[in-house]
């Protein structure tokens, strides 16, 4: 390209060639930067606003915090409520999630495919409110019975010992609620990169004599596990901090083992619930929490990171 | 392990589109036959119709007969899978799994077709098939290496080595060497060169000295337009096809008039 453009054009023609490149470049470049400066900018305010509201709270002896034996000691049955909720929400969501993306991506027929991708999508539409007020009006009654049964067959397991919520507004029914509301997160994101499957290595897996399960086995799953990891932790993302839903459906409590009795709580559900009539040393407490569960949440998307990069040297990137 | 082919009535279609039409022809085994023609002749449709590739493509099919060693590979009951774990294919991009060693992917096929295998065997199948895709010296080191970190040349060796590794009947090969660069390319056709002593090679191929380097019977196809099926206009000898072709088509394309 250098050599006809000397040949036919004068030198200051390359010069101005390159000065209205470089132009955009930099504009560009210092857009991009600024959006980069401006997230980190966010992050951070978010950062230090929690931590000054919240140093009252670090600050106060420890009798005068809710429950009268410190923040910990108030913090820690919150962090234990918050994890298990979404744990219990990303057990049934991921294995569903991914069944449903390579349903749509591999097995369906294009016909069947678009209208059942549109519907998960709608899924991820709906209000939390939505959820949280069929959560409670109809899921929870509907799950007592298997709630009794658990608690006589399964009872010696603590996690399904009794006596059983006769309202079914439990952290089990909670977790239930919170799965189906995190589902369209990895369903919508695993089909997106499953779809990417080079069909190269499709085709590869295939002409060995793999059957359709295997070539996926081979073949798509191992280059959508970056994906996956990304979509669960995003999908954690939202299960950690999701507010209404839980508020609503769980009737809550002191932190306990049993998933299938009323009681335990979520820190989003305890600020939400809490934060209209809480002043003084009470906000500070409640955003005392807020600051754990971003701290909670940050550390959760380091480690996806890290799963995500050891990965690397295999993911076909290269 | 080497078997023959014999094709009679081959129709290819992709939906209701004929691609390929009535192709006859027989495949000795341990021979390299090449298939030639311009782009969109359906030779590389009919390739991949010899080991039922061609109906992994939504509405793609194929209807007549392809009988290996007397076998109709298209008769009632006989599962693709099957077939394509005796009929081996290499793919005109090099494609290892990008998620596996070497290793892994020299013995992805065996572990789908026989589960099982000690780790012994598993180093002896390792160590003979890399042999026999003439890698062996260059990736001894690296066996727990990704596949995808070898050259473009080396990773197609690769995949050669695992299509041997399953001691398939017959190999197919769809323009192997034709994303390589000329030394890669040399090192490929003196592979197929080594592997006819035990296999059955097809080779689609767009270079005409490729196909008169190393192919023992030369098809040629051709298409009258777009629209139309491809054809197989002749098949014969490479000697013959190259310095004596029967047809007038064969002889314009072999001496570069067209395509």
């Amino acid at each position: 390209m250098s050599t006809t453009v000397t040949t036919k054009e004068p030198a200051s023609g390359i010069r101005r060639a390159a000065a209205g490149g470089q132009a955009g470049d930099s504009v560009f470049s210092a857009l991009s930067l600024g959006a980069g400066v401006l997230i980190l900018a966010v992050l951070a305010a978010v950062a230090v606003f929690l931590s000054l509201q919240a140093l009252p709270t670090f600050r106060a002896p420890a009798e005068e915090i809710s429950g009268g034996a410190g923040f910990f000691s108030y913090i820690w049955p919150l962090v234990i409520g918050t994890v298990v909720a979404a744990l219990i929400a990303l057990v049934i969501a991921t294995p569903l999630g991914i069944l449903v993306a390579l349903y749509i991506s591999h097995y369906a027929p294009a016909r069947i495919a678009k209208p059942v991708g549109y519907i998960i999508d709608l899924l991820a539409a709906i209000p939390s409110v939505v959820y949280g007020a069929w959560g409670t009006t109809v899921l929870a009654s509907s799950l007592v019975p298997f709630y009794t049964w658990a608690a006589e067959h399964l009872g010696f397991i603590p996690i399904f010992s009794g006596p059983a919520s006769q309202t079914g507004k439990t952290m089990f029914t909670a977790g239930i609620v919170l799965a189906i509301m995190v589902l369209p997160i990895i369903t919508a994101m695993s089909r997106e990169i499953f779809i990417q499957t080079p069909k190269l290595h499709e085709e590869a897996a295939l002409a060995l004599g793999a059957t359709r399960w295997e070539m996926i086995r081979m073949t798509v799953l191992p280059f959508a596990r970056p994906g996956i990891i990304s979509s669960v932790m995003l999908a954690l993302g939202r299960a950690l901090g999701e507010t209404m839903a839980v508020a609503l459906v769980l009737s809550s409590g002191p932190l306990m083992a049993s998933l299938i009795q009323s009681g335990n709580q979520t820190i989003a559900a305890e600020i939400a619930l809490n934060f209209p009539e809480a002043y003084g040393l009470r906000l500070s407490e409640l955003i005392a929490a807020g600051l754990i569960l971003f701290l909670i949440t940050l550390v959760v998307n380091m480690i996806a990171r890290a799963i995500i990069a050891r990965y690397k040297e295999f993911s076909g990137a290269n | 392990m080497s078997k023959r082919i014999d094709v009679d009535n081959l129709n290819v279609y992709y939906g209701d589109f004929l691609a390929v039409e009535d192709v006859k022809m027989g495949i000795d085994a341990r021979s390299v036959t090449a298939f030639i023609g311009p782009s969109g002749c359906g030779k590389s449709t009919f390739l991949r119709t010899l080991n039922r590739m061609h109906e992994v493509i939504p509405g793609a099919r194929a209807e007549g007969q392809v009988l290996l060693d007397g076998e109709d590979l298209y008769g009632p009951g006989v599962d693709p899978v099957v077939v394509r774990s005796m009929i081996g294919m290499v793919f005109q991009r090099p494609n290892p799994f990008p998620t596996m060693s070497i290793r892994d992917n020299v013995l992805a096929g065996v572990k789908l077709n026989s589960k099982r295998i000690s780790r012994g065997d598993a180093d002896a199948l390792v160590e003979s098939s890399l042999q026999g895709a003439n890698l062996w010296n260059e990736v001894k080191d690296r066996l727990d290496k990704p596949g995808s970190g070898l050259s473009g040349g080396q990773q197609q060796r690769l995949c050669i080595a695992r299509a041997i590794a399953v001691k398939p009947d017959v190999i197919l090969m769809d323009e192997p060497a034709s994303a390589l660069d000329p030394i890669s390319t040399l090192a490929i056709e003196d592979l197929i060169n080594e592997l006819k002593q035990d296999y059955t090679v097809v080779i689609v191929t767009h270079n005409m000295q490729q196909a008169s380097r190393i192919s023992d019977r030369t098809a040629f196809f051709n298409i009258q337009g777009t629209g139309k099926p491809g054809k197989l206009i002749e098949y014969g000898p490479t000697s013959e096809i190259f310095s004596n072709p029967k047809q007038q088509q064969t002889e314009d394309y072999v001496s570069g008039r067209f395509g």
